[in-house]
């Protein structure tokens, strides 16, 4: 594990945003700022951290925001970007979605973005979940959480959102988790020395969605990637990486429902879809394992 | 009309400490640091959501929202979260 020191001690979210207590997010976009520094601008478009940002004319943001619709921020950040390369500056363009904004409504334009060679960083801080709207399913949501929308549990899988990006071919891409913020902090920075597209996916637990008490996000991320249902890896220019505490889930995962009995999203699952869910960690792993012993 | 003076106009907010309010007045449990316990590994900065911890690790109790993740996740078991009077 990497020393705390080599992270800079500046915090570009002022004292404090809105997020509910315990927030993911906000614990995430600390680590990502002090990784990007000052010469960044963020693309958000409609999720939470679309409000927690405060009320007009104040902001806690210490860095250019810009908010934008829903489904057009990688289209934002697109031009934003040439527009920058092209006046021969190197200001970092990250997008910070949330999973509603990167898996369903805005993956057209995430596509375009990525298959152009735009250089950006689109990061997802993925909370499962349309959040800010109260929690409906959304494309990230898990087999058998229960939403808003899917007040029984949903009935389909998770989409494969790292698969559709690596279709792309970027120069990096990474998995990562609030819960890891050394880990976090180091692939921003690799993510950032690349020209050209790359994304993180970022596991986000959301205490009030995910219906368990606040003092446990950290925890809850810990337990996603013990269990190995959240896999930590990077892929540079195509050779996979697995991180050090996923190689340790897969030869010794700890049991799955450490991971979903505290949440009371998973209260009543079927255990047949418990079942599933733990196939399919095996399947993922058995699939990234050969992956990286290709590359 | 300048320039600098018709962007005055569009809709942009400028950083400020409190943008938010004071987020402290939301805390139904109070962190408390037993300094004794405590060997200043720093992890509870680290992972305070709303970076409140000080370098020298005093918590700002005006922002603090009181979630509990920095006693939670305490190797030295040093904070205890305690209720709040009303
Ligand atoms: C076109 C459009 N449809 C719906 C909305 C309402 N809306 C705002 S944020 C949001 C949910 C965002 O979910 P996600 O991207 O997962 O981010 P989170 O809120 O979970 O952080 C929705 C549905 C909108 N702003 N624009
Ligand atoms: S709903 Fe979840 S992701 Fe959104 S601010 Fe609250 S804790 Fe954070
Ligand atoms: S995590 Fe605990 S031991 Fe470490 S600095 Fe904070 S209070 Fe002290
Ligand atoms: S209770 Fe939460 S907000 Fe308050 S200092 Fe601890 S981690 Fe930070
Ligand atoms: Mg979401």
């Amino acid at each position: 594990m990497d020393t705390i020191a080599e992270i800079p001690k500046e915090e570009y979210v002022l004292k404090c945003s809105s997020a509910c207590a315990g927030c993911s997010d906000s614990l995430a976009l600390r680590y990502v700022l002090k990784a990007a520094g000052p010469d960044t601008v963020l693309v958000i478009p409609a999720c939470c951290t679309s409000v927690i940002q405060g009320i007009y004319p104040n902001t806690a943001f210490n860095v250019p925001v810009y908010n934008i619709a829903f489904g057009a921020a990688a289209a934002c950040a697109s031009g934003m970007s040439n527009a920058f390369r092209a006046a021969g500056k190197k200001t970092n363009v990250i997008v910070y979605a949330g999973d509603g904004g990167t898996l369903d409504i805005g993956i057209q334009a995430m596509s375009g973005a990525f298959e152009r060679g735009t250089d950006f960083l689109y990061i997802c801080y993925d909370n499962e979940a349309y959040g800010n709207t109260g929690m409906q399913r959304s494309g990230a949501t898990p087999l058998g959480a229960k939403t808003t929308t899917t007040p029984t549990g949903k009935t389909d899988f998770k989409k494969d959102i790292d698969g559709i990006i690596a279709a792309h071919n970027p120069p990096y891409m990474a998995t990562a988790a609030a819960a890891y913020p050394q880990d976090l902090f180091k692939k921003v920075q690799k993510a950032l020395s690349f020209r050209g597209p790359s994304f993180i996916h970022v596991l986000a637990p959301c205490p009030p969605g995910w219906r368990y008490s606040t003092e446990k996000t950290v925890e809850m991320g810990k337990l996603a990637v013990k269990s190995g249902i959240w896999v930590l890896y990077e892929r540079e220019y195509g050779k996979l990486t697995m991180g050090a505490q996923s190689k340790v889930a897969m030869k010794k995962p700890i049991p799955l429902e450490d991971y979903l009995s505290p949440q009371g999203r998973f209260k009543g699952i079927d255990p047949k879809n418990v079942e599933i869910l733990k196939q399919r960690i095996q399947k993922n792993f058995a699939k990234l394992s050969a992956e990286e012993a290709a590359s | 009309m300048t320039p600098s003076q018709k962007r005055e106009r569009l809709a942009m907010s400028r950083p400020l400490e409190g943008a938010t309010g004071k987020t402290g007045t939301w805390r139904v449990f109070r962190p408390v640091v037993d300094k004794e316990t405590c060997n200043a590994c720093g992890l509870c900065a680290t992972y305070c959501p709303d970076g409140v911890i000080s370098d020298d690790l005093e918590i700002d109790l005006t922002y603090c929202k009181g979630c509990g993740i920095c006693a939670n996740e305490c190797p030295k078991k040093a904070i205890a979260m305690v209720r709040e009077e009303k």
